[in-house]
């Protein structure tokens, strides 16, 4: 049915064992995010590295399965890559979370991120799925300034 | 009573109740506490009147102001009779219950308003508001229930304070939280989370004491149980027209008319004046003192005919059955493992809603999978009542809440679905 594509294993996974959870020190910024509509939140950090690349994102939150794991996901996705990179991986979820399942994933650019592709066509859950993602990008900016 | 209570009977006037949803599931529908479903009586008496009788009320000197000016005040009847309205003329329609908990709440400390005739400010002392002065709520209330008593108190300068909520979700009562500074009291009558049902006489009498006001939120308990206001004493009740079969867009303040009276109006316009100078203007009679503008017509009449449906089937029948799922809900969901209840755990004195967690699964996750598998719709979230979910420690519940066309069949369903979604996050 509809939602087993949404609740697909890879996200599960990730909700059941997160990956990089906690916050960790140094960092360079910090950021709080909340959904205001269903109350789940995130802290970020992001240590920024050498040569332009992302050493380590570390977060803490509660939500939902869809809220954490997309965080999870999140960080495997950019410790360790540059922050171009990494900000065009988001550009690319977002793309794909927004397009209301019209949107066709790239999967060379999204990883395992594109086990959210059923999430798009949920529109109460694209923020779920967003949230970390859009911290990370608040981050980002913040650390670079 | 439950031979006369034909559930079935019931469905059939429900025609969204037998639809078919995307990928062939039928609906069960336990979100009545967020929005009640609508009969076929309710839809077809607006249409009717949309369609042959439409046009403004209480201005038009023509036959279908008449009729549409007849079948507006006709509601007001139905409503006050409803809920034991010792006048017809106390029943003010508003939107919704929200409207009506802050045009009271606007009442207050509103030092320079004058009376219809008088050139006096107004300083009744049942309406004075100031720094000393206090507001009683408590911490099982919706979000409509508390903003507007903030915004009052922030107004004026007035302290708010609050009753706790027990472990087992009850009100609590001990301490001084009614004081001889509080003057007004306002409380849900039935908690939309808990499905607590609060005991109004010993707050009414401890506020009588003080000569504080006391208001209900009655959006939860008009809908499911017979209410008197009368008989209940208190000065205030809110409540809605879209949780009790009828449409959105209207909802109901019952006041005791004395109180109107010495109320001040609450929007400024149309109908709500006797006669108007560039300077200054005088106010017509309470209700239409309160009902700036025209009305939402076609919605009180077909509040109205909520209330006929209600009446046929029966308050005393309906609560019944009401019961009778509850008591059906609690006990199949004691068998759910790792389910906790957040509300009373027995029958007495509390209504057929029944919130709850899952341990290690979030509500929106829950909500998510009982919808797309089972076609079951449950409130997930904190139901508006923030403060409420922060005194239990969690961040949100799954809500089911039952009403006059569930069955234990569909409560069955829900205890099925819970126990696949538990298996999806083992």
């Amino acid at each position: 049915m509809i939602g087993e594509s949404m609740y697909q294993e890879l996200i599960l996974e990730h909700y059941k064992h997160p990956q990089g959870r906690g916050l960790r020190e140094p960092y360079d910024a910090e950021v709080h995010h909340v959904n205001p509509t269903c109350g789940d939140e995130i802290t970020l950090r992001v240590k920024l590295g050498d040569d332009g690349k992302i050493e380590d994102v570390s977060y803490d939150g509660q939500g939902c399965s869809i809220s954490q794991a997309a965080a999870s996901v999140l960080h495997e996705l950019t410790t360790g890559s540059t922050v171009t990179e990494t900000l065009s991986v988001v550009d690319e979820f977002t793309r794909l979370m927004q397009g209301r399942g019209q949107v066709e994933a790239d999967e060379d650019v999204l990883g395992d991120a594109v086990a959210f592709a059923g999430v798009a066509k949920f529109p109460a859950r694209v923020k779920c799925a967003l949230l970390s993602w859009m911290a990370y990008k608040d981050a980002v900016v913040r650390s670079a300034s | 009573m439950s031979a006369a209570f034909d559930v079935e009977r019931i469905r059939k006037d429900f025609p969204v109740l037998s639809r078919e949803l995307p990928g062939g599931r039928s609906l069960v529908y336990l979100d009545s506490g967020n929005s009640s479903q609508k009969p076929a009586q309710v839809v077809e008496t607006m249409r009717e009147h949309l369609a042959m009788h439409y046009s403004n009320v209480g201005r038009a000197m023509h036959v279908l102001g008449a009729e549409s000016t007849q079948a507006y005040e006709d509601a007001r009847d139905k409503v006050a009779a409803f809920v034991g309205a010792p006048s017809r003329d106390e029943v003010v329609f508003t939107k919704n219950a929200s409207e009506a908990l802050n045009l009271v709440a606007y009442s207050f400390g509103q030092r320079f308003w004058r009376a219809s005739g008088t050139t006096q400010p107004n300083e009744d002392p049942r309406f004075t508001m100031g720094p000393g002065d206090e507001i009683v709520i408590s911490e099982m209330e919706h979000h409509s229930n508390i903003v507007p008593w903030q915004m009052l108190a922030q107004r004026t300068g007035a302290t708010l304070k609050w009753f706790g909520v027990t472990d087992e979700g009850r009100l609590d009562l001990s301490g001084d939280v009614i004081t001889e500074r509080t003057k007004i009291v306002s409380i849900a009558h039935q908690s939309n989370v808990l499905g607590t049902v609060n005991p109004v006489a010993p707050v009414l009498k401890r506020a009588r004491e003080v000569g504080a006001l006391v208001m209900l939120d009655a959006s939860q308990s008009v809908p499911h149980h017979p209410v008197d206001v009368a008989a209940l004493g208190v000065d205030f009740v809110a409540f809605t027209g879209h949780k009790m079969l009828g449409p959105s867009g209207i909802g109901v303040l019952w006041a005791r008319g004395e109180l109107l009276e010495a109320m001040p109006p609450f929007l400024g316009g149309g109908e709500m004046i006797e006669a108007v100078w560039m300077d200054h203007s005088t106010y017509a009679p309470y209700p239409h003192k309160f009902e700036a503008g025209t009305p939402p017509i076609v919605e009180a009449i077909g509040l109205g005919a909520a209330v006929d449906y209600l009446q046929a089937a029966g308050m005393e029948a309906i609560e019944a059955h009401e019961r009778a799922l509850t008591a059906h809900a609690l006990d199949a969901l004691a068998e759910v493992p790792s389910l906790r209840l957040i509300g009373p755990s027995t029958l007495e004195e509390r209504g057929g809603t029944v919130a709850f967690t899952l341990e290690g699964i979030h509500p929106h996750d829950v909500g998510q999978i009982l919808d797309d598998e089972f076609g079951i719709a449950v409130r997930v979230g904190h139901h508006c009542a923030r403060p409420l979910h922060l005194r239990f420690g969690i961040p949100a519940t799954t809500r089911a809440s039952f009403y006059l066309y569930n069955t234990t069949g569909e409560i069955d369903a829900l205890v099925r679905g819970l126990h696949h979604v538990q298996k999806v996050f083992a």
